[in-house]
């Protein structure tokens, strides 16, 4: 990304993110009897994350490819639930961010739904976000690479690959 | 079979409540109340339950015990840590590994033991009016606590992990020591931080909580001490403490309060926790001390690639240290470090190591030739160096407000450089401080001149701690501490303050030994205050 587009989204992201507020109320409201998590965009977003943060460590074929990604989401989603309140509070609000569609092309430079998201914007973002001076969007990197990868690595058919042998039999 | 001393003591008729099955809120009468079961609250326990008091212990977690402890990752952070093993400063730049179980961290904790140095002792006498706190008056403590506790010298070979640090700081000319540890009958397994499933690790879990329950306490768990209330007419009525199962333990909807009814009680959660719950009851606070100078041992990490297995998930955690960069420094000079190995598992290694994709994935595939250091640095003996502050969130959970300065990040620059060295000098291939900038060296040379020039901010620099101490602090002028130095809280004096949460500065050291020996001390005074009985402790 450019400098220019970077200081721009940087800019606009800083004002989004005051009225971010705003806009999650708004939504709350119109979204109140349809329920945030029953649109599962949590899924969508993580099932466009997780497949770049996890490049070249995923399975090959498709079929395990894609059942693994189904594990990561559903691992993202157990840790958020356990979460004490306010912290799931955050963490759902990064989410709604990512799911406000002028937040993400402006945020993230992401340009399609999640759903259809190129993975060459989605490692854009991802990059952008490591690297970025506003605190706010470097700390919304760390929370998806710590859930998403925190997820993967923490389900037995990731362990092969690092020879980890898992826990010793105490019994 | 591995025995169960939780489902034994259970057999024999322990009193354990959980919080989360009470349908109807429900009144507690008791001679102590203890907050939490930590090293804290585990040891006052033990000692007032022994004088003879009638003692209830609240703790925020459940009650688990060996045959829990399956030692997966995925389900030990969320069951026995604080926010799932990712609790976070304010500003999201430092990790925070906290128990939130009954044993509170020492049920996680590495075993580390160490005796409070002398140097910082020295330091709380002179620029704290700690005129108590000798090494002498100490002493009967230490050794109280590490007969209770078993903390012995460790006989058995390092693991590579810890070897190496041995060997590289060995081939610098920089001394290194062995750590002792608080075990019986190890099996050197490696999986102290996800509960000991063999209960060789002597932590409050199997030691001073079941003595204290077989006294006849009473363990209320999944309880959430929300705050001191004053029962009748304004401020004039007897304390009590509110209390409510901890939100995700309970199937019901509207959780009811209960109430303890105590003539005293011990503020044991931990130096976030304790802070927390005083700041919630709205005790006073004329001088504007509590929550304040809250430490945390601010810890980096350096990652190295060695040529052959490490295998740093295998093995006692922590055997070998070096103090050479605490030592060498003034204490209150320009932060000092103390160097450590942590041990490896899946989960905790893929968080910490930065960036993703495949360049992540092939730090991954060598996570068994992977050598990793820590540096512990020593906070709050500089007056740049004035720790944390603990705050209330809208919601009365506590979050840590902790600024990382250029302050530590001079001693951050410091710490690097020297992991980097020891690790090539142990014979490392490649190696990389963990920060988002920061690629894989291939020499010390290389190593040396990138670590000079990298930008160290908070968030692109990687740290974490598993030390959080102060925020209460002790002293007998109200203007410079929360209590006295007896833990007495001063203006609530039916309140005490005994966990890490007393100390003026960091240990520089991993406290528990610490927490232990000194809360034995005020435990014991306490016990002869409540009682009657006995001629008060040393200091």
């Amino acid at each position: 990304m450019k400098r220019r587009q970077f200081l721009k989204a940087g800019i606009v992201g800083g004002v989004l993110l005051a009225a971010g507020g705003g806009w999650v109320v708004w939504r709350d409201v119109r979204d109140a009897d349809a329920g945030f998590l029953q649109h599962d965009r949590v899924a969508a977003i993580l099932g466009a994350v997780a497949p770049v943060l996890l490049a070249g460590a995923l399975p090959a074929d498709p079929v395990s490819r894609d059942s693994a990604i189904a594990t990561v989401i559903t691992g993202v989603k157990a840790v958020i639930a356990g979460f004490p309140p306010a912290v799931r509070d955050e963490v759902n609000e990064l989410f709604r961010l990512l799911d406000i569609r002028i937040a993400r092309r402006l945020l993230t430079g992401v340009a399609n739904d999640w759903r259809d998201a190129d993975p060459v914007d989605v490692d854009a973002f991802l990059e952008r976000w490591r690297r970025s001076r506003i605190a706010l969007l470097q700390s919304g990197y760390f929370a998806l690479h710590d859930l998403v990868l925190g997820a993967w690595y923490a389900n037995e058919s990731a362990w092969p690959a690092l020879q980890y042998p898992g826990p010793p039999n105490v019994e | 079979m591995v025995r169960d001393p939780i489902q034994e003591g259970m057999a024999r008729g322990w009193r354990v409540i959980d919080a989360a099955t009470l349908e109807r809120g429900q009144t507690i009468e008791s001679d102590v109340c203890i907050v939490g079961t930590g090293a804290g609250g585990g040891v006052t326990a033990e000692i007032l339950a022994r004088a003879g008091l009638k003692v209830v212990l609240v703790e925020e977690g459940p009650l688990m015990s060996s045959r829990d402890f399956h030692m997966k990752e995925a389900d030990a952070y969320p069951q026995l840590y604080q926010e799932s093993a990712s609790r976070k400063t304010r500003d999201k730049a430092i990790n925070i590994l906290q128990g939130r179980c009954v044993g509170g961290s020492t049920t996680v904790n590495w075993t580390s033991s160490f005796r409070t140095p002398e140097r910082t002792l020295a330091h709380w006498r002179d620029q704290h009016a700690l005129a108590g706190f000798s090494v002498e008056a100490l002493q009967p403590w230490f050794e109280q606590m590490e007969s209770r506790l078993s903390v012995a010298p460790w006989d058995i070979p390092p693991n590579r992990n810890n070897a190496l640090l041995a060997i590289g700081t060995e081939r610098l000319g920089i001394a290194s020591a062995a750590i002792r540890r608080n075990v019986k009958g190890c099996w050197n397994i490696g999986y102290c931080g996800m509960g000991c499933p063999t209960n060789a690790k002597q932590s409050m879990l199997v030691t001073t909580i079941p003595a204290a329950l077989d006294e006849g306490a009473t363990l209320l768990v999944n309880a959430q001490a929300v705050r001191f209330i004053r029962a009748g007419a304004a401020q004039s009525g007897s304390m009590q403490l509110e209390v409510i199962a901890r939100p995700g333990s309970t199937a019901f909807e509207s959780r009811p309060t209960h109430r303890i009814v105590a003539r005293h009680f011990v503020v044991a959660g931990g130096a976030i926790g304790s802070p927390a719950l005083l700041l919630r009851s709205q005790a006073p606070d004329p001088h504007s001390m509590l929550g304040r100078r809250t430490f945390l041992h601010p810890t980096i990490i350096s990652a190295a690639l060695m040529s052959d297995p490490v295998a740093a998930h295998a093995g006692a955690p922590q055997t070998v240290y070096s103090d050479h960069f605490l030592d060498s420094l003034p204490i209150d000079g320009p932060m000092g470090f103390k160097l450590e190995a942590p041990p490896l598992h899946p989960v905790i290694f893929a968080t910490t190591m930065s960036g993703y994709g495949a360049q992540h994935a092939s730090l991954m595939r060598e996570f068994n030739n992977t050598h990793v250091l820590l540096a512990l640095l020593r906070d709050g003996f500089n007056a740049d160096s004035t720790g944390g502050r603990v705050m209330l969130r809208d919601d009365g959970s506590p979050v840590l407000d902790y600024p990382l300065n250029d302050f530590v990040f001079d001693g951050v620059r410091r710490a690097y450089l020297a992991m980097a060295e020891i690790q090539f000098a142990a014979g490392a291939k490649h190696v990389s401080p963990i920060h988002e900038q920061a690629a894989m060296y291939k020499s010390w040379q290389a190593a040396r001149q990138a670590i000079g020039e990298l930008a160290l901010k908070p968030l692109s620099t990687r740290v974490v701690s598993a030390h959080v101490m102060g925020g209460c602090a002790m002293s007998n002028d109200p203007r410079n501490g929360v209590v006295n130095v007896h833990g007495r809280h001063h203006q609530w004096p039916e309140v005490s303050v005994l966990d890490g949460s007393l100390f003026p500065t960091s240990i520089g050291a991993n406290p528990q030994l610490s927490i232990y020996a000194i809360v034995a001390c005020l435990a014991t005074r306490l016990a002869s205050e409540l009682t009657g009985k006995n001629a008060p402790a040393a200091i």
